[in-house]
């Protein structure tokens, strides 16, 4: 479903991916972590074509993912992304939202994108909210309708770039609970994430990333539990234990 | 006050004249200038190279000379290349010109005012530029940029004086040619005067009230 092909990327003289291949097969989740400034964002950005990279190949669905394209639109309609800041349109309600892809882009007719994103913000628990503008959400609230929107353009596959990391602890479980929901649905999905107990539950596979390259990968309870790689056991002690 | 009142029933209606000319320049010269400075700054926005200089070293030069200057230059200096204008045709297009790159501005103040997260989850759901352009900046932009785009057209409205110096009748030169063959400068400038005041005070409530308005939402 997702090839990601040896590519590199530099931002001026710093290589921040270098060298990093992987497969994401149709209906698997894989979970990326690994230190700030890895490249973690980086990658999904590329697959997304929101960042050109400078070598390699990205196929999404056998189609090359080419940001200066204009068979990137596309990828796109075929990808949705969720970001750690939720980025709704502000001046959009929570079911506008929702509606602007299907409607502007894909030409679904209003009535009928309209029954849709009702049914998909149901779905993820806000069919109290359909009128309320992002503003008046809590961040939970807003990561649930960001998450409506990327499942409103039938895509093939959704990366999530750490969509937990800007909430308060309380509202974490609320938009994990909602991922699963998705997973367990058969969506192929790439989650950034520091959440070891979703990779866990959720995760297919998980890959570590060090300074643009892929350290280590397996199954989650092969490499959260028993990492081969002295980095990967040090981050993860990091994570799990950032007191020491 | 009787006697103001007398003698300004006389002169308004000569006056009037010049309010329909300030109204034409004012209402063309908001509407070109709004047209062009949207296109200078989207030009800017569009990351293009060729196309950032060419808007941004238009919008410098036109700031860096008086727009008395710039109307000289359009009546005057064009037709010894061959372009003939009317003094009215050159006072709309100098002012229009000139206003441009203040347009430019506060669009271009207006379209960076806006967050660059929505701008990429816009692309992330497959939106062309244009899309982008019409459905999430120009949306929120429009708001950001309507008190100073109000506060400019007041500025046009007032500068369209400007182009009795290239000899169009509009108000203020209707008020100096009355003036010069009557004399009688205080009951005219007066009246001048408060007529700009009546067509302005409108236009600044009316920016006021659609800043209030689009606050809200
Ligand atoms: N637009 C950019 N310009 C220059 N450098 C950038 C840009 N975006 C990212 N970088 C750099 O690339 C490297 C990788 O960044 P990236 O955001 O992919 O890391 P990350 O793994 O997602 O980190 P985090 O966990 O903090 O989100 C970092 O060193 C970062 O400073
Ligand atoms: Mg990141």
């Amino acid at each position: 479903m997702i090839s990601v092909r040896n590519i590199h990327k530099s931002f001026g003289a710093q290589e921040v991916i270098r060298g990093v291949n992987f497969e994401i097969a149709r209906g698997e989740v894989v979970c990326i972590i690994g230190p700030s400034g890895s490249g973690k964002s980086t990658i999904l950005r590329c697959i997304n074509g929101l960042e050109t990279y400078d070598r390699g190949e990205i196929l999404v669905d056998g189609q090359k993912v080419d940001p200066k394209a204009r068979s990137i639109i596309g990828v796109r309609t075929q990808v949705s992304m969720v970001f750690q800041r939720f980025n709704l349109f502000p001046h959009r309600t929570a079911l506008e939202n929702v509606m602007e892809g299907p409607v502007y882009v894909k030409g679904v007719p209003r009535a009928q994108a309209r029954r849709e994103a009702e049914a998909l913000l149901e779905k993820v628990g806000l069919s109290a909210k359909f009128d309320s503008y992002p503003a008046q959400l809590s961040g939970g609230q807003q990561q649930r309708v960001a998450i409506a929107r990327a499942l409103a353009m039938q895509p093939k596959a959704i990366l999530f770039d750490e969509p937990t990391s800007a909430l308060d602890p309380e509202l974490v479980g609320e938009v994990l609970e909602v991922m699963r929901d998705v997973a367990a649905e058969g969506m192929t999905m790439a989650v950034v994430t520091h959440e070891m107990s979703f990779a866990r539950a959720v995760a297919d596979r998980v890959l570590f990333l060090e300074s643009g390259t892929i350290l280590e990968e397996g199954p989650p309870e092969q490499l959260l539990r028993h990492p081969s790689h002295p980095r990967t056991q040090d981050f993860l002690h990091r994570v799990i234990n950032p007191m020491d | 006050m009787s006697d103001f009142l007398a003698k300004s029933a006389t002169y308004l209606p000569l006056l009037m004249e010049g309010v329909y000319l300030t109204l034409v320049v004012t209402l063309f010269s908001v509407v070109l200038s709004t047209l062009l400075g949207f296109v200078w700054a989207v030009m800017t926005w569009s990351r293009v190279p060729p196309l950032v200089s060419i808007s941004r070293g238009f919008i410098t030069i036109i700031r860096g000379i008086p727009i008395i200057v710039q109307l000289f230059y359009i009546y005057f200096v064009m037709p010894e290349i061959g372009l003939n204008l009317t003094a009215l045709q050159a006072g709309i297009i100098g002012l229009g010109i000139a206003y441009s790159a203040y347009q430019a501005e506060n669009f271009r103040a207006g379209i960076e005012a806006i967050d660059k997260g929505q701008i990429e989850a816009a692309y992330s759901i497959g939106m062309t530029d244009a899309l982008v352009m019409r459905r999430v900046i120009m949306p929120q932009a429009i708001r950001i940029a309507l008190p100073p785009y109000g506060n400019t057209v007041i500025m046009i409205l007032k500068d369209s004086s400007l182009v009795s110096t290239i000899t169009v009748a509009e108000l203020t030169r209707q008020g100096q040619l009355i003036a010069a063959s009557t004399f009688d400068n205080m009951t005219i400038f007066t009246l001048v005067a408060l007529i700009y005041l009546a067509l302005s005070l409108p236009l600044t409530f009316l920016t006021q009230h659609l800043e209030r308005r689009f606050s809200k939402a």
